[in-house]
């Protein structure tokens, strides 16, 4: 960090440069700070004349992602599962796998075996006869709250130790400038021809992959939260028809949902070896399938709602949701929540008198 | 690399000279090669740490604020050359300067938008972004996609001429030695600063306790070469880019961050506890460029900046962390100075201040009164521990000796003898417009200028 902030030729790029010239010493709530704010897009370590073999051995997208799998492994709450993110791949893929199994005896169970394997016409509540609504709402609530505890107790904490008072993460305008900077990713251009993902040549196509990934799950809970209030307020039971909006919602999102993690995921493994975190693919990769799989049984349960394949299908289909769920505090998701809190810092920091001594002695 | 192929251009050298040089080459449709003698990871040369260029601008362009125009950058090289320069290609490189940058950008170039930060120097320079190693990368990106061909770890060493033109290169490479043969020759191997013997059969025995902020392999080879077969040279050994350095800086390749940007707060002595220059005769990146000879004036090659707590903190942060003490007695034992000799030269500084407005952003009226020498701007009294020290030492950017070379980059060789395919671009005759002296930004802009000029005039050669 000394290096860079002497030298400094890489301030163009993102947030990161510009925010190490604000402190002249990087004690640990910095590093903190400055290891979320970066993308990790990889331009910096292709432009360093430092970068290894050099003798300074520099290599900030390096030196960052390590510091962000142990923020995402010391803020986990509860702590005990902390070491999720130690031995990521493993444990998510079987929480992962377990959920759908789980679902897949339940329902078995419960439901009538006609039911279960039986066909069903498009008609008002054929998905509450595989699973009764109140089951599938209760299932569901209870890990939408545990999920959004464990994320608030995390992003606490991580709050805290920037050094920062809570009202500050509230503060409206700075808000602001953290939600667009991150819908846009305005960080990951690299400064304007995009940047050196997966190798040095600058490209869009991380950009491009991870809207498709964001915006479809965004679409995916838009449509949920769509048929939430179809629901709960009009009364109208799912399954909905083919041009409903959840169902269109759902449809986009769920393409965006079936490009984006692929591409996320080719562009992984096209990357240059030198700048991969290796000890981080089995998160990463992990969240990306299940995106991508919970897409893919949606698919799957559209086309074959009307076929005695349902049951089966509905069961993977909620168990890879809930599977995703649960696994989402532990995995790459977070990624979203502290990369936010670093761009509201951002903004904040910006706003605030820079402190440079000159000419005030 | 193909030793049966006639090459239409072969470039010698892998930094900012050499690759604006292949690019136009190819684009005027020769047959280019490159041969750079570092490996791939250290591609680039001096180029490579280089952060900005100075472009000539009428109005407010792109990334350039304000305007800068011919006479004002013809004045400001005036003064820092003192008249060792070559009127006629100074304008030449001036002028074109203003046209450079559509071209670098539609050949991988990116710029940043104007600066933030400690640095303000956005109206005269345009800085690239990710500094010189991210523009050599799309440099050398281009020149992949346009059928360049490239050799790393492709040194060469030997010259051949015959008939009295250039013929061939003898390269070595991969331990293995193989010849080149190509219709021109365009030298852009840069400086000789990396070769200490010359700069020892220069400088004495001062040399030895020099540091070389750029790339191990400018070692002058070329230009020995050129200067053996008569080419004229321009300007002398002992001219060339040397700036104060912190002296823990690496031999080669410690590049920008090792720069100590707080002289003029503080006082600097030698090793015997001595100032021997007025700290605040001007501001820091003005004065800049002389400190390096003025240490390697000094006994040793080693000088010490010396600040106390007021200062600390109002200047670019160095790389090297200042070595520090609660006392000056406890400071000159650090750095193994006789602490008498330094308290005596605190005490008499501090004795001289005059009490004043301190502004380090304008020349100030603190200074020292009655003091030899004087201190002229923002002299504050060193009373407040902590004490901080930054060792100095002689940092060499580049060496100004040169091939001298007409306004179509030929070079030029003594009783005007005719060998009508050998061109240069960048330091290797950067002293033709830099004799003496450093303007910031003005390395790039010759090397630019002059390679693109070298590159078509060596394609034309080669086709005439
Ligand atoms: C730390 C630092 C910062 C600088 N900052 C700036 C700045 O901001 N702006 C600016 O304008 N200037 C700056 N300069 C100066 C600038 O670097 C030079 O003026 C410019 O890079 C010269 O370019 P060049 O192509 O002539 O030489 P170089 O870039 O040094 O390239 C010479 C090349 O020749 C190769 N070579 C040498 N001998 C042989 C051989 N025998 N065979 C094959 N290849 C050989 C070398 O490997 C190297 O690639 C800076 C210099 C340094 C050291
Ligand atoms: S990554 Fe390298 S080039 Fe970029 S600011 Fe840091 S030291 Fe400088
Ligand atoms: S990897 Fe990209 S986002 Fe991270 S610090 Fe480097 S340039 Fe910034």
């Amino acid at each position: 960090m000394r290096i860079c902030n002497a030298c400094r030729y890489c301030e163009g790029f993102c947030a990161v440069f510009p925010a190490m010239e604000r402190r002249m010493e990087f004690g640990e709530k910095d590093l903190l700070y400055l290891a979320n704010l970066c993308h990790d897009c990889g331009e910096c370590y292709y432009s360093c004349q430092y970068a290894p073999p050099h003798e300074f051995a520099v290599h900030i997208p390096q030196t960052m992602a390590e510091i962000r799998r142990q923020t995402y492994s010391e803020y986990a709450w509860p702590g005990a599962l902390k070491g999720l993110f130690a031995h990521n791949g493993l444990a998510l893929a079987l929480g992962a796998l377990i959920a759908p199994l789980l679902f897949m005896t339940y329902l078995y169970a419960v439901a009538a075996p006609g039911v279960f394997f039986g066909a069903h016409a498009v008609a008002d509540g054929a998905f509450y006869r595989v699973m009764p609504h109140g089951a599938m709402i209760a299932v569901f609530l209870l890990l939408g709250i545990g999920v959004a505890v464990a994320f608030a107790a995390g992003l606490w904490r991580f709050w805290r130790d920037l050094g920062e008072p809570l009202a500050t993460l509230f503060d409206g305008k700075a808000m602001q400038q953290a939600i667009v900077d991150a819908m846009t990713l305005r960080y990951l251009d690299g400064g304007g021809e995009g940047c050196a993902y997966p190798d040095e040549v600058p490209s869009t196509a991380r950009r491009t992959f991870h809207h498709l990934t964001f915006y479809g799950f965004l679409f995916c809970f838009a449509a949920t939260s769509v048929a939430a209030v179809y629901h709960n307020l009009l009364g109208w039971q799912a399954p909905y028809a083919l041009l409903s909006v959840p169902v269109v919602f759902g449809t986009i999102g769920g393409i965006g949902l079936l490009i984006g993690p692929v591409g996320l995921m080719w562009l992984k493994i096209a990357r240059d070896p030198e700048t991969q975190d290796r000890k981080q693919s089995g998160m990463d990769t992990t969240f990306l399938a299940m995106l991508f799989l919970t897409s893919l049984t949606g698919f799957l349960l559209l086309i074959l709602r009307e076929s005695s394949a349902m049951g089966v299908v509905l069961a993977i289909h909620l168990g890879i949701v809930a599977g995703l769920f649960i696994t989402m505090p532990y995995g790459k998701f977070v990624h979203a929540i502290y990369r936010s809190a670093a761009l509201v810092l951002n903004a904040l920091e910006k706003r605030r008198p820079v402190k440079l001594p000159v000419g005030e002695i | 690399m193909d030793p049966n192929q006639l090459y239409d251009v072969l470039i010698v050298g892998g930094g900012n000279a050499a690759l604006c040089a292949a690019i136009t080459a190819r684009q005027a449709g020769a047959s280019v090669i490159v041969l750079e003698a570092a490996p791939k990871h250290f591609r680039g040369g001096n180029s490579r740490h280089t952060r900005n260029f100075r472009c000539m601008h009428d109005a407010p362009a792109d990334v350039l604020t304000d305007s800068y125009g011919e006479n004002e950058y013809w004045e400001d090289l005036l003064k820092v050359t003192a008249g060792h320069t070559d009127e006629k290609l100074a304008r030449m490189v001036i002028r074109q300067t203003s046209e450079c940058r559509p071209w670098m950008r539609a050949h991988g170039a990116r710029f940043q938008p104007s600066l933030g930060g400690t640095l303000h120097l956005s109206r005269t320079n345009a800085f690239f972004l990710g500094g010189g190693k991210a523009l050599l990368n799309g440099y050398y990106r281009a020149a992949e996609r346009m059928g360049i061909e490239i050799e790393y770890n492709a040194e060469v060493n030997e010259l051949n001429f015959r008939d009295g033109r250039f013929h061939s290169a003898v390269v070595v490479r991969k331990g293995f030695t193989e010849v080149v043969r190509a219709k021109t020759l365009v030298a852009a191997a840069g400086g000789f600063q990396a070769n200490i013997e010359w700069l020892r059969s220069a400088w004495g025995e001062a040399a030895n306790n020099f540091l070389i902020r750029g790339t191990p392999y400018d070692n002058g080879h070329i230009l020995r070469l050129l200067m053996n077969q008569g080419a004229r040279t321009v300007s002398d050994p002992t001219q060339c880019h040397c700036v104060a350095i912190d002296a823990r800086a690496p031999r080669f390749d410690g590049g920008i961050i090792t720069r100590v940007d707080c002289v003029s707060l503080g006082i600097t002595v030698n090793q015997h506890a001595q100032r021997f220059y007025d700290e605040g005769e001007d501001f820091w990146p003005k004065r800049y460029a002389i400190w390096g000879r003025l240490v390697a004036q000094q006994p040793g090659q080693i000088a010490y900046t010396i600040i106390d707590s007021q200062a600390m903190g109002g200047f670019m942060p160095p790389v090297f962390p200042p070595i520090q003490a609660r006392s000056l007695r406890e400071l000159a034992d650090a750095l193994k100075l006789d602490p008498q000799a330094l308290e005596r030269t605190v005490a008499e500084y501090n004795a001289a201040v005059r009490p004043g407005k301190f502004d380090h952003a304008i020349l100030d009226n603190c200074s020292t009164e009655d003091l030899q020498p004087a201190k002229s701007h923002w002299a504050l009294r060193i009373e407040r521990p902590p004490y901080y020290a930054y060792p100095l030492r002689p940092g060499i950017t580049f060496t100004y000796l040169g091939v001298a070379v007409n306004e179509r980059a030929e070079v030029c060789f003594e009783e005007n003898r005719k060998l009508d395919n050998v061109f240069a671009a960048g330091e290797i005759m950067a002293g033709n417009i830099l004799g003496k002296g450093y303007l910031a930004g003005l390395g790039m802009a010759i090397g630019t200028v002059f390679g693109r000029i070298a590159g078509e005039e060596a394609a034309r050669r080669a086709h005439a």
